[in-house]
């Protein structure tokens, strides 16, 4: 366990620290709004795993000069992982998008935003649906 | 609600900057960072500055509902029709040689063109119509209450 | 060397406001650590040699998702609650997954490494041919819009999918109706 080796794994560790943190949010936090933005945080912490493995040390940003005279001197790093993960994030915010608009609905429907109440919202109404229709239901069968 | 006189003043002039900004992005992708994912947002990010100080309605005048939503659909059919072309021509789906049989990489510039011009067309829109939809709901937060 | 100090200095300041983001309970301000900790990670994919990334996490993080977070707050509330939940659990399943992630870590090769098996795949190949098989000089692009362009139209249809769904959850396809009782007179199917 040598200095370079942590050096060399440091952002890693740093990106699971991040991941972690998100999915600590998504978890642990009732406000549905919250939970989106610990979403975003850990979807933004993917997107640097990958784009630090496309890195190459002495690399440069994989674009050739405009008159296409290449020197086969300079490396490029890896343009795989910014293809896919420029995509990502363009689809990323399409589905936060679809996501903030249900919350948006549910707030409409419910008037709370918190995980707690609505599910305490809906046990009420599952007991009392219960309660006006259970007899027959459970009567007939 | 009217904001204020330098912000209005700034969103006019920023507006029309934003745009030109957003097509230099699109069409020179192939030479710079850049394309139509960036240049849609770039887009959408001009119509929402506007919207924001001038209210929805000055900014549904200029560009209206229905057009946004038509231009959702008309990127991914740019996009898809591309490969159709291509397949018509006898190559194989998506392959834009068969835009320029004879000289391949002009081919694949112009197939490039088309198809992030499709991205840019749809995620502007998508992007635009999104915002529209937010906008358009009445809040239920006052403005004194942030 | 520098670029490493760099690089480590500013993904330790995404971390911290991360960490923020999770004590922070007013929601508008967990809305602008969201828009700084996106300014930030594309400041970060700037010095990974990712310039398109970064100009899109910019665009996008900075300009558009912003502007919905505050959009949804306006439309329901600012504040969270304090959840009624003990936060043990959680944490504890954090960490074990956070421990089991970095022992996955332990044995991948060195950042930066230019043998790693990320390199040696098919992006050699992009890189040797894109100048004489696609002709422009933006490898990304190229590989983008030719290379992979299934890939790209499935997102683009994605994001298509996603903008309708907001569509038909919010009522923007047409103007909106009074909500009236959907069993009253009023809402027969025609």
């Amino acid at each position: 366990m040598d200095w370079s080796y942590i050096l060399g794994h440091m952002n890693y560790w740093l990106f699971t620290v991040m991941m972690m943190t998100g999915l600590y949010i998504v978890i642990a936090r009732g406000n549905l709004v919250k939970k989106i933005v610990g979403l975003n945080i850990f979807q933004t912490a993917v997107f640097m795993f990958y784009i630090s493995i496309g890195k190459v040390s002495g690399g440069t940003v994989p674009i050739f000069p405009t008159d296409m005279e290449i020197d086969p001197e300079v490396t490029y790093s890896n343009p795989l992982p910014h293809v896919l993960i420029l995509t990502a994030i363009v689809v990323g915010i399409a589905t936060t998008s679809l996501a903030l608009a249900l919350v948006v609905r549910i707030h409409e429907e419910y008037d709370t935003i918190e995980e707690d109440d609505i599910l305490e919202i809906e046990t009420r109404i599952a007991r009392e649906e219960n309660r006006a229709h259970g007899g027959a239901m459970g009567g007939r069968a | 609600m009217r904001h204020h006189l330098i912000l209005r003043v700034s969103t006019k002039l920023l507006a029309g900057a934003i745009m030109l900004f957003a097509f230099y992005v699109q069409f020179h992708g192939d030479y710079s960072p850049g394309g139509g994912f960036q240049a849609g947002v770039i887009l959408a990010v001009a119509f929402v500055l506007y919207g924001l100080v001038y209210g929805l309605e000055a900014a549904q005048e200029v560009l209206p509902r229905r057009v946004v939503h038509r231009m959702m659909a008309l990127g991914v059919l740019v996009y898809a029709g591309t490969g159709v072309v291509s397949l018509l021509s006898g190559y194989a789906y998506l392959d834009y040689n068969a835009l320029n049989p004879g000289m391949p990489e002009k081919g694949q510039e112009a197939g490039i063109l088309l198809v992030e011009g499709g991205v840019g067309i749809t995620v502007a829109g998508v992007m635009i119509s999104v915002y529209y939809a937010f906008a358009g709901r009445p809040p239920r937060i006052s403005d004194e209450e942030w | 060397m520098i670029e490493t100090g760099i690089n480590i200095a500013l993904f330790s300041m995404l971390v911290v406001t991360a960490l923020v983001a999770v004590r922070l309970r007013h929601l508008f301000g967990v809305v602008m650590l969201a828009g700084a900790f996106s300014l930030l990670s594309a400041l970060l994919l700037v010095t990974l040699d990712a310039a398109d990334v970064a100009f899109t996490e910019a665009a996008v993080g900075a300009g558009i998702s912003t502007v919905l977070m505050l959009g949804t707050l306006a439309l329901t509330s600012r504040r969270e609650k304090i959840p009624s939940h003990r936060p043990w659990l959680p944490l504890v399943v954090v960490l074990v997954t956070g421990a089991a992630i970095i022992y996955g870590t332990l044995d991948m090769p060195d950042f930066g490494a230019p043998d790693s098996p990320a390199q040696t795949g098919v992006a050699a190949e992009y890189i040797a041919r894109s100048p004489h098989e696609i002709g422009i000089p933006n490898i990304v692009t190229a590989v983008l819009a030719s290379y992979r362009g299934y890939d790209t139209l499935g997102e683009v249809g994605v994001v298509f999918t996603a903008g309708v769904g907001v569509l038909l959850l919010l009522g923007g396809l047409r103007a909106r109706r009074r909500r009236g009782r959907p069993d009253g007179p009023d809402g027969e199917e025609g």
